[in-house]
């Protein structure tokens, strides 16, 4: 088997079809699975009562975002070193989702946070580094929306994921410093120790997350390499054969 | 030797945006020599003169400099290159000779202000040294920049439309610039749309794009 | 290889010293912004050294990121950014260079007019002081991080925007230890901690940001 012939975007696309229905129907499964165990398996909490349970889905999202951004970061710096085009339409491909999870991340850490502690926005470490998340993700797709090129586009891109890579456990470092200086609020995943049950709830959770991602992200790679390679033959043909 | 192939180029291919501009291009350049780069707008002359400073990476093929390709000895070749392009790179802000100090500068070397300043005086500037760059005429802050190109005694010139906004004095001055150039055993590359009046030297031509311009020789 | 570097010093030094507007604007913006907050939130001696240290560390960061868009841009159009490219110089030498001369041409000035803004919000002289420090172990980093921005955004349309956007969220710690340090001065439980944070991150800002910007440029420029 020749690794390098699933690099080259024709082979990819085949590929990257027949993967999609694979991922999407476990993403699928694994939320059905995860929901039900959250919701309806996992004992409630007896200091935070029902409201606990945004976890399920808070912690997935949460991490997912993080998570997300080194990938990208991972698919940049192999484009920039190795000048391989799937790379970078790998990583334009998971921004989005990588956005959308630290979005959640913070809708639910809200939602979480009025029963918590009766307000909705908390300057808690986890959130705030979150919302720096989120500006890092928006400033990214901006980078990428104002440049027309798309060479310049995918290499800016990358080159900012980069520098923003390095930076998080840095920002993450100074926003928990800055937390324990102001006394502020910690979020701590219910004061006593985890429940394996609550514990196999979020890893589920966090199993679809994945799984949703990775269909996802492969269905825009596809859209972005019909887009890019729109001129060549084999596109061509397949826009033929499907007209 | 005089006649050496410096500068070649291998299988070239470049694509601006989703359009191909070229591919499989393929020639050399012998010190003593000017490649007369023709094609109409937009068929990517100016695509090619930046893939042959290094300013821009090639898709495909490569460009070689004393057999080696330029991207693998950037410091060497850019030492040896001098491009002059569309802008002058000429600050406003400054008069001719403080623009020539900085061009010095910033290509690493000591500054030699009489040189400059005779450098200057040769293209016709004498009266202009200590006014800022701002008043004066495009023609002019072109002759600066060509002053730079000259202070810098680059092997290879590699010129983008020269001739562009010169009169017919200075046409006449950077006609007879690229011979003593070429003399000298430099090489240049070229665009122009206007006449360049060099007989006797050698010059090749290469066309670039599919819509050939009049020849013009 | 320090002759270049002096040389492109000494060149964005002249240009700023031949366009003095343009410096103004910057510095008298860094004012403008500091004197807006006591309108908005009242003249309450307490409340304004309060909020002091945090305001002064925001506004310089704004004042310093106005200019930063036009680090490469005029050199971009006027072409003389190709030049300096194709220097047999490395171009790491260029932005670092470039980088220094926007800290001594802007971020300097705002370490001589803080002390006044300091006064205006009641700070204590050690508070005052120790925002000094902290603006100069800070400014640099602004500096530095920005060259990548600016050479992310170069010749984009909304460019200065857009850098603000990009650059603001990897400045954070700096704003984070820079102001953590005047505000620790000020509660007596010492500053030494923020401080040599800071100078960690400027070290770090030093041996990254160059050479990030360097190939954003070449990035840009292609």
């Amino acid at each position: 088997m020749n690794l390098y012939a699933y690099a080259s975007p024709a082979t990819f696309y085949h590929l990257a079809g027949r993967l999609i229905p694979w991922f999407a129907w476990g993403a699928g499964l694994l939320t059905v699975w995860g929901l039900y165990v959250g919701f309806f398996v996992a004992p409630t909490d007896f200091q935070q009562s029902e409201a606990y349970r945004i976890i399920f889905i808070h912690v997935p999202a949460a991490w997912m975002s993080m998570f997300i951004y080194l990938v990208m970061a991972f698919w940049g710096a192999i484009g920039l070193a190795f000048n391989t085009r799937l790379s970078f339409m790998m990583a334009r491909a998971l921004a989005p989702t990588g956005a959308m999870f630290t979005f959640v991340a913070l809708w639910t850490g809200a939602w979480w946070g009025k029963p918590m502690w009766g307000a909705w926005w908390v300057w808690d470490a986890r959130l705030t580094s979150e919302l720096i998340l989120l500006f890092l993700y928006v400033g990214i797709i901006a980078l990428w929306a104002a440049i027309d090129d798309i060479k310049r586009g995918d290499r800016a891109g990358s080159l900012l994921t980069l520098i923003g890579a390095i930076n998080v456990p840095i920002i993450y470092f100074s926003v928990k410093w800055w937390n324990t200086l102001h006394q502020g609020a910690t979020i701590k995943p219910s004061g006593t120790s985890m429940d394996a049950i609550m514990l196999q709830g979020m890893l589920v959770m966090a199993f679809a997350a994945w799984f949703y991602t990775i269909a996802v992200a492969l269905v825009r790679v596809r859209r972005i390499i019909l887009e890019r390679e729109r001129h060549t033959e084999w596109v061509k043909a397949l826009l033929a054969k499907e007209i | 030797m005089p006649d050496e192939a410096l500068l070649s180029v291998h299988d070239l291919a470049c694509t601006r945006g989703e359009r191909l501009l070229f591919k499989d291009m393929n020639f050399t350049v012998r010190s003593g020599e000017l490649l007369l780069v023709q094609g109409g707008n937009g068929q990517g002359k100016t695509s090619l003169l930046r893939l042959l400073t290094g300013l821009a990476r090639p898709d495909k093929g490569e460009v070689r400099w004393r057999g080696e390709v330029i991207q693998r000895q950037r410091d060497s070749y850019h030492a040896e290159m001098m491009y002059l392009g569309h802008a002058n790179g000429v600050k406003e802000d400054l008069n001719p000779v403080e623009n020539l100090r900085f061009a010095e500068g910033l290509q690493g070397r000591a500054f030699d202000e009489a040189r400059a300043t005779a450098m200057l005086e040769r293209l016709g500037l004498a009266r202009c040294l200590d006014l800022p760059c701002r008043v004066l005429s495009f023609g002019q802050r072109r002759r600066v920049a060509l002053a730079a190109l000259l202070m810098a005694t680059a092997k290879l010139w590699i010129l983008d439309e020269p001739l562009t906004g010169l009169d017919v004095h200075a046409v006449a001055l950077m006609e007879q610039l690229i011979r003593d150039h070429l003399a000298g055993g430099g090489l240049a590359v070229a665009t122009t749309h206007q006449t360049l009046n060099l007989d006797g030297m050698p010059v090749q031509r290469l066309l670039v794009g599919k819509v050939a311009i009049p020849e013009m020789a | 290889m320090h002759r270049f570097l002096l040389a492109v010093l000494r060149r964005d030094l002249t240009l700023a010293a031949r366009r003095r507007g343009d410096w103004l604007i910057a510095q008298f913006f860094f004012v403008m912004v500091a004197s807006l907050f006591p309108l908005g939130v009242g003249p309450e001696p307490e409340m304004l050294s309060r909020i002091g240290p945090g305001v002064l560390w925001v506004a310089a960061t704004l004042a310093s990121l106005l200019s930063l868009s036009r680090l490469f841009a005029d050199d971009h159009r006027d072409g003389s950014l190709e030049h300096m490219i194709l220097s047999p110089e490395p171009t790491v030498l260029l932005v670092l260079g470039k980088s220094l001369a926007h800290w001594l041409i802007y971020g300097i000035p705002l370490l001589l007019i803080a002390p006044v803004l300091g006064l205006q919000f009641n700070l204590p002289a050690q508070a005052i002081l120790t925002l000094e420090v902290s603006l100069l172990l800070g400014t640099p980093i602004l500096s530095l991080l920005g060259g990548v921005g600016a050479a992310l955004t170069l010749g984009l349309r909304g460019g200065g925007v857009l850098l603000t956007l990009l650059i603001l969220p990897l400045y954070i710690p700096a704003l984070i230890f820079g102001a953590g340090a005047v505000d620790g001065a000020m509660a007596g439980t010492g500053s030494e901690a923020h401080l040599s944070l800071l100078g960690s991150f400027l070290v770090l800002s030093l041996m990254i940001a160059p050479w990030i910007a360097a190939a954003a440029l070449r990035v840009s420029l292609e």
